[in-house]
């Protein structure tokens, strides 16, 4: 294969990552809250429906993407009322919601089974940067004012986490919700907001789907990629550099994958969309048992600190936890 | 800052947690409060950082009124508090935890300004913390530091330590006194909460004893030293203070030994260079042995290892080192179940988080126990044996009621009824907590019932009437140490306090 | 303190004293069966018509009814293995992949014993179907207790690891479909190619209900019923799931439970996996589970875990699902309504139950 042909294959398959990107960034965000927002198949395709129609009827690709958002942070909001002030099961509301959305979009999307409709416009060109060597082609060539934006969250997002006062506190209220208490943080609160913005991410995630990268609506037209955004999140360490890297990995793995069908004709691409799994699975094993600790307490203190730092993502302590405040 | 505490009143359902109590902190000192677990000192100072909303009473900051309801307003007003247990955030950096929470974080974080403040304050107590460290790799005492640090940055008038000593080491403790000595000196008032008497007695200006809710005595221990503040303890002086301390936690008198003699010659428990370890104590007992029928109390402020003992001893948690054995066999480092078989029980305290099953009813807990009887559970057995148990132990509950429905006395009384028997050695926490005088004695009667069956007791209490008048012979855990096995009729309210305050 | 309580002197303010919790539970019952009417109105069609459009769907002949029973089959396997673990306090979400790998072991049973164009074998073929479901069910054991050893010794949370598990087997299903089991000819997402005739299982008459599928179903829920209500090993299962910690110390092997109930769920999906290779789609195509590990999972929790209520509500949860395929032919709906009604009805029981608990009338105690 010539350089510059897996070059555009790659190109393309960083592109079509990003609605992912927006649904992980999302997902990341609850979790660091210590809310796990389970129902996020179903939030992506309801919102992906949404999306569309609500951009159709309106003839504006914004609005639907203003649309999905809305309806995005509205099924995180009855996660949020569920499982933190009713401190229901956050697994059950979220799974719930998760079959519960899915087959909406189904029964109310149906009269807008591909039909056509407004799509986000397709070229923006930035000068300089598409002419990096390498670095243009790759991550600019498609010109795709979604993309730029995905680059843009996930630069927000890292940063808000790790350089401001808020994302101090985000990532405090997700691992010691009592100890961000007495530092006087509204945790409920705070559990609430996050838990919508992240809701609102996956939506917009799904309106990117059906107005951009799988322009149109059709029956599960967005199915798996809410599982798959979970996973992303456990593989990415609950780190939105990492799960974004996760996301963009997976697609590359899709596209290569369909290179790679030429060469090997018996194994079919869906059987890559299962990588996220095994790969959420082996991260969890590395990162969850003790064994880890007792390979690592034979190698000296200093080498033994940076390594544990680099491999053990541990998923925020209060995850799924209600916060009792007494 | 001088905080005025005032006729302050909580109630937690029918338990009176502060009756009534007043307190006054001078600014410029350190002021100990001690007394028991469930005495009501923690409800206290988690009211004034906060916390816990009181019913009723006042509080007054350097003599004006202040409205603390949530901890963000006890902050407002320079009220910062340590938690036994540091609340903080272990996965992060020690200078993100410093950050975190602060008032004076900008809201784009600014690490470097942060870190100078962090290392010019830490500088200033010597204490030798790195900025970089994750929180989950420091030791509990560079933890209190840093909470210290992060308190003092945010203009912490009133400093409230919960436990601050357990834990920490030599060194880190003398740090820890040299650092509240020179707050106290700048004028901030400190409230120290703890079991230890020695560290009381050391560090402390004044102290106020509860108990049962209650201020129940003070004491103004400058007067006792040598030269005022940070002296030298003349030990006569020394030996007074804490005999008065002891007395005011737990009376002068202590109840005449009424066990009558049980224990047979037969050795059922003996443990050999056994080693307790935790990540906050380390304690060793060089030998024990326990006769079939013996009683064994330990007394020793809560929270002392009693349970981390009584809990090894049932093989719920491995020794570190040394052996176990029940009726001479070796036990040492075998699976709980082998402990089950050998005849050992373990009743813990927390009744509804260790010992019962919430959403069980009192006869399904009956079959529980029958289990492994047979695939199919005897019904009419195991309504029989709940009745029978209901009725023997005067539990004020039906056999269909879920456990969580009983008070916390019937609790312990269906936690009684549930053990099996014959029963080779039984393991206690607070046999009697929560239950009335005449309880207690019916309670007694049946344990001591089950001595003369040839069941060897341990158990711990903070009650010392109870120790002395139930057990034969008495240890004492005292500051990671643990006495050896003094006969109950040779005690004396003084020689037991003085052990309690770590001297034997 | 027991028997000289003092009578309740709160200072506190009173909480004005609630409703009853039932009034929570019914008043959620009733608004998600409004939304389920105002979701029918959006699509432009009647609330009525639409029911009775489901229900004819569901009983109108015997096709529909057998239909019915066909999925009812499968579903009472599932949500009686599902009862195991919720009361265990495990959410086994990765029931349709242990349906999943159960029918795949079933369908490489058939295989083998069967190569393509075989028609004779060393086994007859209703022997060869017995022992199709009974390594069916031993794959769905063994795809059950991979998540519990994650679960147990690997200390991962079991909704993760399942719902790895699900797309692994499924991922595994897809390969075996499109690699070493493809079709002659072409590989396609319409699975492998169809078993012999004489390796179907039996049917009422012409319709798709099979007798063996419905009794295996009756008979594994009221083998649950019976080990919940009246077995050691239930109520140690009940123990364990509501305080592992205070089971362990009153003597019951916390861990071993634990795997027992992966292991009995795993069973029945396996079973239930296998049923659907030899009794429905004679084959095996990539979503063999057709989601019946997730409605038993919905019922499940309709009921509270408890086994009793499971035949009338997967009952009308496959009536639903049958009822629903009326829609697009008669009113040109779509019938996912089916599972937009079965998802609002779970939904708001577990909201009912929160209002319950958090502002119901607490009982006198």
């Amino acid at each position: 294969m010539e350089s510059a042909q897996l070059l555009i294959i790659l190109a393309t398959a960083i592109a079509s990552a990003t609605p992912l990107v927006f649904a992980c960034i999302g997902e990341t965000i609850t979790e660091r809250a210590g809310v796990i927002n389970l129902s996020a198949e179903g939030t992506v395709m309801l919102c992906a429906m949404v999306g569309f129609v609500a951009a159709k009827t309106a003839d504006n690709v914004w609005l639907g993407f203003v649309a999905a958002a809305i309806v995005g942070a509205l099924i995180a909001l009855v996660v949020a009322y569920g499982a933190i002030t009713l401190k229901q099961s956050q697994i059950a509301i979220g799974f719930v919601l998760a079959l519960l959305c899915s087959d909406l979009s189904a029964y109310l999307g149906n009269p807008y089974v591909r039909i056509p409709g407004p799509t986000v416009p397709p070229r923006f060109p930035i000068p300089i940067l598409q002419d990096i060597p390498l670095i243009g082609p790759l991550f600019f060539r498609e010109g795709d004012i979604l993309v730029y934006a995905g680059y843009v969250l996930i630069a927000v997002t890292w940063f808000y986490f790790y350089r401001t006062r808020g994302g101090l506190t985000l990532r405090a209220i997700g691992e010691q919700p009592a100890a961000a208490f007495a530092r006087g943080h509204n945790v409920i609160a705070l559990r609430y907001i996050y838990t919508l913005i992240g809701g609102a991410l996956m939506g917009i995630a799904g309106a990117a789907f059906s107005l951009d990268f799988k322009a149109g609506w059709s029956y599960r037209h967005t199915a798996g990629y809410g599982w798959i955004a979970l996973a992303i999140v456990i593989f990415g360490g609950w780190n939105p550099l990492r799960a974004a890297l996760g996301a963009y990995l997976f697609g590359m793995l899709q596209s290569l994958a369909s290179v790679a069908q030429s060469a090997i004709p018996d194994v079919p691409t869906q059987v890559f969309t299962v990588a996220p799994f095994v790969l959420m699975i082996l991260v969890l094993v590395l990162t969850s048992g003790d064994w880890l600790d007792r390979l690592l307490s034979y190698l000296p203190v200093n080498a033994r600190r940076s390594l544990s730092r680099a491999l053990r993502t541990a998923p925020p302590a209060a995850l799924g936890r209600p916060f009792e405040q007494d | 800052m001088k905080v005025e505490l005032r006729h302050i009143h909580k109630h937690f359902g029918n338990v009176h947690a502060n009756d009534d109590v007043s307190l006054t902190i001078e600014a410029g000192t350190i002021h100990g409060l001690l007394g028991e677990n469930g005495a009501g000192k923690s409800t206290l100072v988690k009211i004034l950082s906060g916390f816990i909303t009181r019913d009723s009473g006042e509080i007054a900051l350097d003599g004006r009124p202040a409205h603390i309801q949530s901890p963000a307003d006890a902050l407002r007003y320079g009220i910062g508090m340590l938690h036994q247990d540091p609340l903080d955030f272990p996965p992060l950096t020690a200078i993100e935890n410093f950050m975190a929470g602060s008032l004076a974080t900008p809201a784009l974080l600014n690490a470097r300004a942060a870190e100078r403040g962090f290392r010019a304050l830490c500088s200033q107590f010597n204490f030798d913390l790195d900025p970089h460290a994750r929180v989950s790799d420091l030791t509990v005492g560079e933890r209190q530091q840093l909470e210290i640090v992060r308190l003092l940055a945010n203009g912490a008038g009133t400093l409230i330590l919960d436990e601050p000593t357990t834990g920490i080491s030599a060194s880190q403790k003398t740090l820890l006194f040299d650092a509240l000595r020179r707050l106290a000196r700048e004028g901030k008032s400190i409230i120290f909460v703890s079991h230890k008497l020695e560290d009381v007695e050391e560090l402390c200006d004044c102290v106020t004893v509860m108990r049962r809710g209650r201020v129940v005595g003070e004491l103004d221990l400058r007067p006792y030293r040598s030269n005022g503040h940070a002296g030298h303890w003349p030990a006569d002086k020394r030996f007074e203070v804490t005999t008065r301390i002891v007395e005011m936690m737990f009376g002068k008198e202590l109840a005449m030994p009424t066990k009558p003699a049980t224990h047979q010659d037969e050795v059922i428990l003996s443990l050999d260079g056994f080693v307790l370890r935790s990540d906050r104590l380390e304690m060793r007992i060089e030998h024990l042995a326990v006769q079939r029928g013996e009683v064994i109390g330990i007394a020793g402020l809560e929270g002392s290892g009693q349970q981390l003992f009584l809990m090894t001893c049932a093989g719920l948690e491995h020794p570190a080192a040394g052996s176990i054995h029940v009726g001479g066999r070796d036990l040492t480092h075998k699976p709980y179940n082998d402990f089950l078989r050998a005849g050992v029980c373990y009743l813990p305290a927390d009744r509804l988080r260790d010992g019962l099953i919430s959403g069980l009813t009192i006869q399904e807990h009956v079959a529980l126990r029958m289990s492994g009887k047979g695939i199919f559970i005897d019904r009419a057995a195991a309504a029989q044996e709940a009745e029978r148990a209901i009725a023997t132990f005067n539990i004020r509950g039906r056999p269909d009621t879920a456990v969580e429905r009983l008070s916390g006395g019937n609790q312990q009384r269906t936690q009684l009824a549930l053990m099996p028997a014959p029963l080779n050695v039984l393991l206690m926490e607070h046999p009697t907590r929560g239950l009335d005088i005449e309880s207690t004695l019916w309670v007694w009667q049946q344990l001591i019932a089950r001595c003369n069956q040839g069941t060897a007791i341990l158990f711990a209490s903070s009650d010392l009437d109870e120790i002395v008048q139930y057990s034969d012979r008495v240890i004492v855990f005292s500051g990671g140490r643990i006495s050896p096995p003094i006969a109950a009729t040779e005690l004396t309210a003084d020689s037991l306090g003085q052990m309690i305050g770590g001297r034997f | 303190m027991d028997s000289t309580a003092a009578p309740q002197t709160m200072t506190a303010p009173a909480r004005i004293a609630g409703l009853p919790p039932a009034f929570y539970r019914v008043g959620a019952f009733v608004i998600s069966l409004i939304l389920v009417a105002l979701i029918i109105l959006i699509s432009g069609a009647s609330p009525v018509t639409v029911i009775g459009s489901m229900v004819s769907g569901a009983f109108g002949n015997a096709d529909q009814i057998g239909r019915v029973i066909a999925t009812l089959s499968p579903l009472l396997l599932c949500a009686a293995g599902l009862v195991y673990t919720f009361n265990a306090g495990l959410y086994n979400l990765g029931v349709e992949g242990q349906i999943t790998f159960g029918a795949i072991a079933a369908t490489w049973v058939l295989r083998l014993l069967y190569p393509e164009g075989a028609t004779a074998s060393l086994l007859p073929p209703p022997l060869a179907i017995a022992l199709a479901v009974v390594v069916g069910g031993v794959g769905g054991v063994l795809w059950g207790l991979l998540a519990g050893a994650l679960h147990v010794y690997g200390r991962i949370s079991e909704i993760f690891a399942g719902l790895g598990l699900n797309f692994a087997a499924t991922g595994i299903a897809i390969y075996l479909i499109f690699g070493p089991w493809k079709r002659p000819g072409v590989a396609s997402l319409s699975g492998t190619q169809p078993f012999d005739e004489s390796l179907w299982l039996g049917t009422f008459g012409k319709t798709e209900a099979t007798p063996v599928a419905l009794a295996l179903g009756l008979i594994a829920l009221i083998v649950t019923i019976v080990v919940m209500r009246n077995t050691y090993f239930g109520l140690r299962l009940r123990a364990v799931g509501r305080n592992l910690r205070a089971a362990y110390v009153l003597g019951v092997p916390a861990r071993r439970q634990l795997l027992s109930a992966f292991f009995i769920c795993g069973l029945f999906a396996g079973i239930a996996g296998a049923l659907q290779v030899v009794g429905v789609f004679h084959r095996l195509i990539p979503n063999i589970s057709s989601n019946l590990g997730f409605l038993g999972l919905l019922v499940v929790m309709l009921v509270n875990f408890d086994p009793l209520w499971i035949l009338p509500v997967a009952f009308f949860f496959s009536a639903l699902n049958v009822g629903s395929l009326q829609l697009p032919l008669s009113l040109g709906l779509e019938s996912s309504l089916s599972g937009v009604i079965q998802g609002l009805l779970v939904l708001f029981a577990l909201l009912g139950r929160g209002l319950a608990q958090k502002y119901g009338r607490k009982p006198e105690g």
